[in-house]
């Protein structure tokens, strides 16, 4: 049973992620987890220089969710390097580092370093966070600022570049050639919801932050939508996203077109979701007699729309 | 290393409309926790509420001298503690732990005074146990707002436990908040006896304790309650601005991996959030 898939000359053993934003750095988990049985680790994401983040109430339950406006806190790049990078690459893990600018300079800077660390397989571009004023999403929300920076990390770095694309855009498949054209290896979809939620006795926003960014089952059939999309815009794998909390769901989007799958806001409420992920994944793959899971991708069957005999 | 374990509701104390007592068979997490220590517990089998709760561990259930369970101290307050004041006998509830950073129990000479407001008594039977054990004098300051909201003082006797109690209407114990009681004891302990507070209840009251063991030069351990995601240190929701063991400049710091036991001295009490 081959459950493996590459990524420009990169070999997951497996189509499960950690979500950045959603498994600290990696290290916090292998308590848990056995890092190396992961497709990959999408760590949190990184600035140049360390972050507080916002003030707390950082989190808030919705229906069959969460928002968050954790405000990107962490320990900047070179703290990774000498601090979580050592660990994760004992561990054996596939590391895909998540990397935040506020400027274009920032991002190629960040690619720059992270180039030369050892144990890093893949930069995942955040063009996407909702939370935070600058940068980042002004690059995501916009085609040219999308293909300028897609471009630039592209010219200074051999390892694989994975752009990470906001919903909070009318059309998402757009976004995605614009990645593909700029020389992105695969993209990953999708961030989270700009979303808000009121306390209506104090009329306050229930976080600090006032918005933030909307994740879990809630928004999964809108994710899984977008991955369609985006699957029949490009060529390029795609790593889709949101609310997995089942080996049926992350069928349903690998059937959507996603070759990878990250899993986030899930792995909070059952940290052990991994390996059973795993054995839901291998026995759809029994029951339909798949020898390689990646035959699965794209399969999505429409004909009945065009067989329909009436038609609006 | 915390396991996850689908824990059987063995028994579902009511102790009054809004506080319960819930016991799991958990014997992994009974087995392996320290006092001070909690677990995140999956209030509903579907997908509201989402995320998991944190708990003190209250007690460790045992039979004969084999753990088997834990319990939690359990207020009623939204979605989620609602489900678990009701939840029946024979539940199942995922129950992951032990989790944090525990309270480090004084050796006598010393003694250990732990302060509990509310439901922030959750955390101090497991110590109170730990501090027997070592033969450490222990007081439980112990204050809520009126007799009827004073719960399970019998188990801190049990273990010898000197209690001393406050309300605020004055219908059990001083009257006025738990601070009255244990400045007036802090002011009499000649600082040559020394001893060490235990802090947990309501934002202000830890606060208030904080500053009253910084004048009157004692070592404080605060524990610490924050909206969590995860309970791992995966999501940085529940962070406190929290200063370095060294000292330094303040940063927000994780209560689940870095607490929820911290040094009282180290938290930016005005700057935490919280009630």
């Amino acid at each position: 049973m081959d459950l493996s898939l590459t990524i420009a000359g990169l070999t997951l053993p497996n189509p499960l992620i950690a979500a950045s934003g959603c498994f600290g750095y990696g290290v916090e988990y292998a308590d848990v987890v056995d890092l190396s049985s992961l497709g990959g680790v999408a760590v949190k994401g990184l600035f140049l220089a360390e972050r507080e983040g916002h003030a707390p109430p950082r989190i808030v339950e919705t229906p069959s969710g969460m928002l968050n406006a954790i405000g990107l806190q962490g320990i900047g790049v070179h703290r990774f390097i000498q601090e979580r990078l050592p660990e994760l690459r004992e561990r054996r893990a596939i590391v895909i580092v998540n990397i935040c600018g506020t400027t274009l300079d920032e991002y190629v800077e960040l690619a720059r370093i992270l180039s030369d660390a050892d144990g890093v397989h893949a930069l995942e571009l955040n063009i996407s966070c909702p939370n935070i004023k600058e940068g980042g999403i002004t690059f995501g929300c916009s085609l040219p600022g999308t293909h300028a920076v897609v471009g630039a990390v592209r010219k200074v770095t051999r390892l694989p570049v994975i752009p990470k694309l906001t919903p909070n855009v009318t059309d998402v498949a757009s976004f995605a050639r614009a990645a593909e054209d700029a020389g992105a290896d695969a993209i990953s979809l999708v961030n989270t919801f700009l979303a808000m939620a009121i306390d209506v006795h104090t009329r306050r926003p229930r976080l600090t932050n006032i918005v933030g960014g909307l994740s879990g089952p809630a928004i999964r059939p809108i994710a899984v939508r977008m991955v369609y999309e985006c699957r029949r815009a490009v060529k390029i794998p795609i790593i889709g996203m949101g609310g997995i909390a089942t080996a049926e769901d992350v069928l349903e989007f690998m059937i959507a077109g996603a070759n990878a799958v990250q899993v986030g806001t899930m792995n909070f409420v059952d940290p052990f979701i991994w390996g059973k992920l795993l054995a839901g994944i291998r026995d759809y793959m029994t029951r339909h007699g798949l020898a390689r899971l990646q035959d699965v991708v794209g399969t999505v069957d429409t004909s009945a729309r065009e067989k329909a005999w009436i038609s609006s | 290393m915390p396991v996850d374990i689908d824990a059987a509701v063995i028994d579902n104390r009511r102790l009054s409309a809004d506080y319960n007592v819930l016991s799991l068979a958990a014997p992994e997490i009974a087995a392996a926790a320290r006092p001070g220590q909690f677990v995140m517990i999956k209030t509903s089998g579907g997908h509201d509420p989402l995320l998991r709760r944190p708990f003190s561990i209250f007690e460790i259930l045992r039979d004969g001298a084999t753990p088997i369970g834990v319990s939690i101290f359990n207020k009623r307050a939204g979605t989620g503690t609602t489900l678990l004041s009701r939840v029946e006998a024979g539940a199942r509830l995922a129950t992951l732990g032990p989790l944090g950073r525990p309270f480090e129990p004084v050796d006598p000479p010393a003694e250990g005074w732990m302060v509990a407001g509310g439901v922030g008594l959750a955390p101090f039977v497991t110590l109170a146990e730990a501090l027997a054990a070592r033969r450490t004098p222990t007081t439980l300051f112990y204050g809520a707002r009126r007799a009827e909201e004073l719960y399970c003082v019998e188990l801190f006797e049990a273990l010898g436990v000197r209690v001393i109690l406050a309300t605020e209407d004055g219908s059990r114990g001083v009257r006025g908040r738990i601070t009255v009681p244990l400045e007036a004891a802090l002011r009499e302990r000649p600082l040559g006896n020394p001893v060490k507070l235990y802090v947990c209840g309501p934002t202000p009251m830890m606060r208030a304790c904080a500053q009253l063991a910084a004048t009157h030069g004692r070592a404080c351990d605060v524990s610490l309650e924050q909206v969590m995601g995860c309970g791992l240190g995966g999501c940085y929701s529940c962070v406190v601005p929290a200063r370095r063991a060294d000292g330094g400049t303040p940063h927000h710091t994780r209560t689940c991996i870095d607490g929820p036991v911290f040094d009282a001295q180290r938290i930016v009490w005005d700057a935490v959030s919280g009630h």
